[in-house]
């Protein structure tokens, strides 16, 4: 009986979800391209090394510098090696470093922020004081020193970046979780003789969890600007280790003499790849929350 | 008014503390041994332990932290181990170059991204609403750097308009006397046409690559916040009372709409400080950005240290600078406090 009395409904809230997705693609049909962009992201990160017509280390310097051709499509650089091989290879670590980076944060700064706004109190004044601290300072600068101190590897290149967004992430929780604090349902949860911590978990996370979703997709392309910004600068990724970073920073000095491909397509992979998260960034936020549409 | 100033500056404390802590525990974080760090590579153990005790590591961790303060207070910020200069003098000597190519950024920025921003709200879903909308979406994903070097390979390597990107002047000018540090001021002080044209063309493209940076955030508040006032009754009141859409625009909505536009600015300074790492290494612009990217490759932590330092302390007096700006505009800010 129960079974029968729920299939319908979830269904129901199903269709409605996806009239809803319809909806918001066919307002904004830009969202639904940035579905397909980041389905082709996602399909190099995880096919790329294995589809890329050559290796992208090995260097032949016959073929040193040569512009974009039929054979290599996006030109080859100093040593040879093919530039569209490269980009499609640096895809999977550069979106490793970006996906990493904002689960970091999503629960360092979701689980702060929420355990700040529920509870209130020492925990809210320690949590803010943290945030206020990392919002003095400017954020890629913060991110340099971090890298510089810890040292220069990836895993702290992902460190950095999720510090340097913890005050975003534990502001947005700390709010969220706040003005639910006092909520009917949370009284009627108390009033039953569920634990804080048991509320925390079964109905102020489960609440709070879309709105961070959101907040994720929205500091992916921030994420992966963040730590190109820093692999250009020479911090973290390590030549010959294809990363879009990297790649603009060694083309950089080829450009003055005209060799742009060099420096362009890692670059425009790069900001394809953020213009696609911002763009998804949004699509989803008027899907989870159409009050804040702008 | 001068009680909103000192509130505001009180409030400035906590966070200046914060940044001194935090600049503290980095270099305690560093991998290994500071002292073996410090010491350099070729170090014998007695060095070693010299050092230790020189930059008293020996001590416990709050009387090491004492002492940092007590360095800071008297201006010294270490000193760099690739060149042996003391941190604090090569920061100074290199600011000026720095705070000149991010003002000019801003005020670029600030030139094209409020108009653009003020029209697109006066005419929603118009051409120029879109290009505006286009703006504020793409400006957000173009990575700095990579702007920088497309703005090198037309204007420079194409068109051949803009000089080489290397630095502040070019080999033919000579720099200036130094009053302010700012090449453009210290020529025209100096009434030298010359070298101010020189100095301006070198500047040109790296502040218009921080000026595109900026304009996504800028544009997109303006609109916002002007949208919001040009709805508001007392821009209905006036355009019934029969006011020109002149008057109504740039006397009674732009005033008000600027407000949150500066509120705004805060967050722009912290992107555009970031960001002006980047463009400097673009355009080897002899910067405390490049300073501290040098350092940084060479593993010579002090810089580093400094660097961050000082730019955070710039960033929260901006931001206190902004905050009193907004006091000196907006007199119900001032009968709150």
């Amino acid at each position: 009986m129960t079974d029968l009395a729920a299939a319908p409904r979830s269904e129901s809230s199903l269709t409605a979800l996806l009239r809803h997705s319809r909806y918001v693609l066919s307002e904004n049909p830009v969202t639904g391209l940035a579905f397909v962009l980041f389905v082709l992201i996602v399909l190099a990160a995880v096919l790329g090394p294995h589809i890329v017509p050559f290796d992208p280390l090995a260097s032949d310097t016959s073929e040193a510098l040569k512009p974009p051709n039929l054979e290599h499509w996006f030109g080859t650089d100093q040593l040879g090696r093919d530039v569209f091989s490269r980009v499609v290879v640096a895809t999977r670590l550069d979106f490793f470093i970006a996906v990493a980076s904002v689960s970091l944060v999503f629960l360092m700064g979701g689980l702060a922020g929420v355990a700040a706004g529920f509870f209130g109190g020492w925990t809210d004044r320690i949590v803010g004081r943290i945030a206020d601290t990392i919002m003095a300072f400017p954020l890629f600068v913060l991110a340099m020193g971090i890298v510089a101190a810890l040292g220069n590897t990836v895993q702290n290149i992902v460190l950095a970046t999720a510090i340097v967004n913890f005050p975003l992430y534990a502001r947005i929780a700390r709010a969220e979780a706040n003005i639910r604090r006092e909520a009917g349902f949370v009284e009627a949860a108390r009033l039953s003789g569920n634990s804080d911590w048991r509320i925390l978990a079964f109905q102020i996370l489960p609440n709070v969890f879309p709105i961070m979703v959101v907040q994720m997709s929205l500091t992916m392309g921030y994420a992966i600007l963040n730590a190109a910004g820093l692999s250009f600068i020479g911090l973290g990724v390590r030549p010959p280790t294809p990363e879009w970073g990297i790649m603009v920073a060694e083309g950089a000095q080829f450009i003055v003499s005209g060799e742009w491909w060099n420096a362009f397509f890692p670059g425009a992979a790069l900001m394809v790849a953020v213009f696609c998260f911002n763009l998804l960034g949004d699509g989803l936020r008027d899907l989870v929350d159409p009050r804040r549409r702008t | 008014m001068l009680t909103m100033i000192l509130k505001r500056l009180a409030m400035a404390i906590p966070s200046l503390i914060g940044v001194v802590i935090v600049t503290f525990l980095l270099t305690r974080a560093l991998p290994g041994d500071p002292a073996v760090y410090f010491a350099g590579p070729a170090a014998t153990p007695q060095a070693i332990q010299q050092v230790r005790v020189n930059l008293g590591l020996d001590k416990p961790l709050i009387e090491q932290f004492g002492r940092y303060v007590v360095d800071l207070a008297h201006g010294n910020l270490g000193t760099s181990l690739t060149t042996g200069q003391p941190v604090a003098t090569e920061l100074r000597n290199r600011l000026p170059a720095s705070a000149e190519l991010t003002l000019l950024g801003l005020i670029v920025s600030i030139v094209i991204a409020v108009p653009l921003g003020i029209l697109a709200a006066t005419k929603p879903n118009s051409l120029i609403d879109q290009a505006c909308r286009v703006i504020s979406t793409a400006g957000v994903s173009l990575p700095v750097f990579f702007t920088g070097l497309i703005l090198v390979y037309v204007f420079y390597y194409l068109l051949g308009w803009a000089p080489a990107p290397l630095g502040r002047l070019d080999v033919f000018s000579t720099e200036p006397p130094h009053v302010t540090g700012f090449y453009l001021i210290d020529s025209l002080i100096a009434g030298d046409p010359a070298t101010f044209m020189a100095s301006l063309k070198q500047l040109i493209l790296p502040a218009l690559t921080l000026g595109i940076f900026s304009l996504a955030p800028i544009t997109r508040m303006t609109r916002a916040s002007m949208l919001a006032v040009l709805s508001s009754d007392f821009v209905r009141t006036a355009r019934a009372s029969g006011l020109s859409a002149y008057t109504v625009i740039v006397t009674y909505a732009f005033r008000n709409a600027m407000l949150p536009v500066i509120t705004t600015l805060g967050m722009v300074f912290s992107f555009l400080l970031g960001a002006n790492v980047l463009v400097e290494k673009v355009f080897a612009w002899p910067g405390i950005g490049s300073y501290a990217v040098e350092a940084l490759l060479a593993s010579d932590f002090a810089p580093v240290q400094g660097f961050v330092l000082t730019m955070a302390v710039m960033y929260v007096m901006l931001n206190l600078l902004i905050d009193v700006l907004y006091g000196l505009i907006d007199p119900r800010v001032r009968l709150e406090a």
